[in-house]
């Protein structure tokens, strides 16, 4: 149930952005969710791709900062207060949230990419309360 | 007014053989009470017996930053420990501070030096002058402190900072004389400018500003803003610190206290003494200081020296406004920084990479620093608050170790220019 997720480092500079996406595209990764944490120094670039391994090595060997990071992809029906509910269940059992970003590939269901700050306990609880999560392979092909 | 006539005003002759007196009893002090001075002149086959003339002064070897360095912290002292009544200390570069003990007497020198400095400015006893320098381990606070005490003025000691309250006391004591660095006078004349104080609130007639390279634009401006007449001090701590020479209402150089220093110009390449006239690194011997008398100390400084008498009656020689630096050393918001210092920060550190860029501009009027650093891969992290906590340890080391404010940036891997000759880590884009 954990995902891989490819986080890379940003300096504040046009074109920074398209240096990333060109080497992932040269070596036919997808990319299927993306998201950017700006400050006011760097950015901190999130991706989840259809190999994240291999997307490493390929940024690694190009010179950026990068790591990959475990994350959780919580799949919630596309229907209003179904995130509130995951959310209301993570803070009632004490779980904290580093960050998160959404996306929705067209069906029925909306997915959320969550970086808690105890990733097994996460896990547990929402398997308990029959939450859906998605696993790599499932997101990976998206 | 002129505070001591008989020496400031002294025709060449009479200062020599008082230079020259002085020169063989400082000579005879190190060589007896200072073992590293001994063993330099031992090395050279060197006696005091030896110094017999002023040119003989030159025979003499250098002396530098590292000298004090490596007697950290008292080695130096020519005087017992029981005659120290003070000791002051300025930044060091990779660790050690450089430190200076003052004998009883030497502290009475300091403030008469420092008193002729300010009415060399035309500053009197009925004037009020507020120090804004530093007080503390920096020679800056402490040192105008007595200086303006000794010329019987009433002194407000401010020290640095908090500049509403400055203008505040500024106000209300009606401080005549200003003291502090020049960038700080901008910045005070500009905050007077935003808060709209009105002129007549404004008793200031003089400043007095040093301890950081300045030009005549900039004297311009503060003059213009603050209208006062703004005059350059020059000092250091190794020699005594703020005074070893001052301004006079002719603006036309800084007279320096010859019976007390014997300065000399030299090529900071060939170490040999420039011609009359010629620009080169100021070197500087002590000749009545009893706690830490200093050699031949190289300053580091580029200047000028005049010989020509004042128009307003010295024959003190002067000095230019310093030109520049013959070592990589940056003056900061009236702080010395050494880009060693960053790098044994940075090295001490495992998250970060020793290469780095330092970037120094003036915004608006005050220096800032900015620091561009290479994050070590495997410290990278996807939380924005991991980064944002490596960036403020860092600053915080540099801060405990500079003693000023970094703006750290973190910069990829590999974007800092490698090169194979001397790195350069330093841009300056001040325009002094």
């Amino acid at each position: 149930m954990i995902i891989k997720q490819l986080s890379v480092f940003l300096e504040n500079k046009t074109g920074r952005l398209n240096e990333v996406t060109d080497c992932l595209g040269a070596a036919d990764i997808n990319l299927t969710a993306l998201s950017i944490a700006d400050t006011s120094e760097f950015g901190i670039l999130r991706m989840i791709v259809s190999d994240p391994d291999k997307a490493l090595k390929i940024l690694k060997n190009a010179g950026f900062a990068v790591s990959l990071t475990e994350v959780v992809c919580l799949q919630s029906p596309n229907t209003p207060g179904s995130l509130a509910k995951a959310l209301d269940i993570l803070s009632g059992e004490g779980v904290f949230i580093e960050y998160l970003y959404a996306f929705s590939n067209g069906n029925n269901a909306a997915n959320v990419v969550l970086k808690p700050g105890n990733i097994q306990k996460c896990i547990t609880i929402l398997q308990k309360n029959k939450m859906k999560l998605l696993k790599e392979d499932d997101l990976y092909q998206l | 007014m002129i505070w001591n006539e008989k020496m400031e005003c002294a025709d060449r002759s009479t200062i020599e053989a008082v230079q020259l007196e002085r020169l063989k009893e400082t000579v005879e002090r190190i060589y007896y009470h200072v073992p590293s001075y001994r063993k330099k002149m031992q090395e050279i086959n060197l006696t005091p017996a030896d110094i017999k003339k002023l040119s003989d002064l030159t025979k003499l070897p250098f002396t530098i930053k590292q000298d004090l360095r490596d007697g950290y912290p008292f080695g130096m002292f020519s005087a017992p420990r029981r005659e120290i009544v003070r000791i002051h200390a300025s930044s060091g570069t990779t660790g050690n501070p450089t430190v200076v003990g003052y004998t009883r007497k030497d502290l009475t020198t300091w403030a008469e030096l420092v008193a002729r400095g300010m009415a060399m400015t035309g500053m009197d006893q009925n004037d009020t002058i507020q120090i804004a320098y530093g007080y503390g381990l920096f020679t800056g606070g402490l040192g105008l402190h007595y200086g303006g005490e000794c010329l019987g003025a009433s002194v407000i000691p401010m020290s640095s900072g908090n500049t509403k309250k400055q203008i505040k006391i500024m106000t209300d004591f009606g401080a005549t004389v200003l003291a502090c660095t020049p960038s700080y006078a901008l910045h005070i004349a500009e905050t007077i400018e935003e808060k709209k104080i009105p002129g007549e609130d404004i008793k200031l007639k003089i400043g007095i500003f040093g301890a950081e390279p300045w030009t005549e634009a900039m004297r311009n401006q503060i003059e213009e803003k603050l209208h006062i007449k703004a005059y350059d001090i020059y000092g250091l701590s190794e020699i005594m610190g703020p005074g070893v020479g001052c301004e006079c209402t002719a603006q036309n150089g800084m007279h320096i206290h010859e019976d007390h220093f014997i300065p000399e110009i030299i090529n900071p390449k060939t170490l040999e003494p420039v011609a009359p006239g010629e620009e080169g690194e100021l070197v500087i011997t002590t000749i009545t200081k009893e706690g830490i008398p200093l050699i031949r100390y190289r300053t580091r400084d580029l200047t000028k020296l005049h010989y020509g008498k004042c128009e307003c009656g010295r024959t003190l020689v002067r000095m230019e406004r310093c030109k520049g630096r013959s070592d990589d050393m940056l003056i900061i918001r009236g702080v010395n920084v050494f880009p060693s210092q960053i790098e044994s920060v940075l090295l001490e550190m495992s998250e970060t990479e020793p290469h780095y860029l330092l970037i120094v501009e003036r915004i608006g009027t005050l220096d800032s620093l900015k620091l561009m650093v290479e994050v070590q891969q495997q410290f990278f992290s996807d939380e924005v608050k991991n980064l944002q906590n490596l960036r403020k340890k860092i600053a915080a080391n540099l801060k405990s170790t500079l003693g000023i404010a970094v703006n750290v940036e973190l910069v990829e891997p590999k974007t800092i220019e490698r090169t194979s000759g001397k790195a350069k880590r330093v841009i300056d884009k001040r325009k002094l």
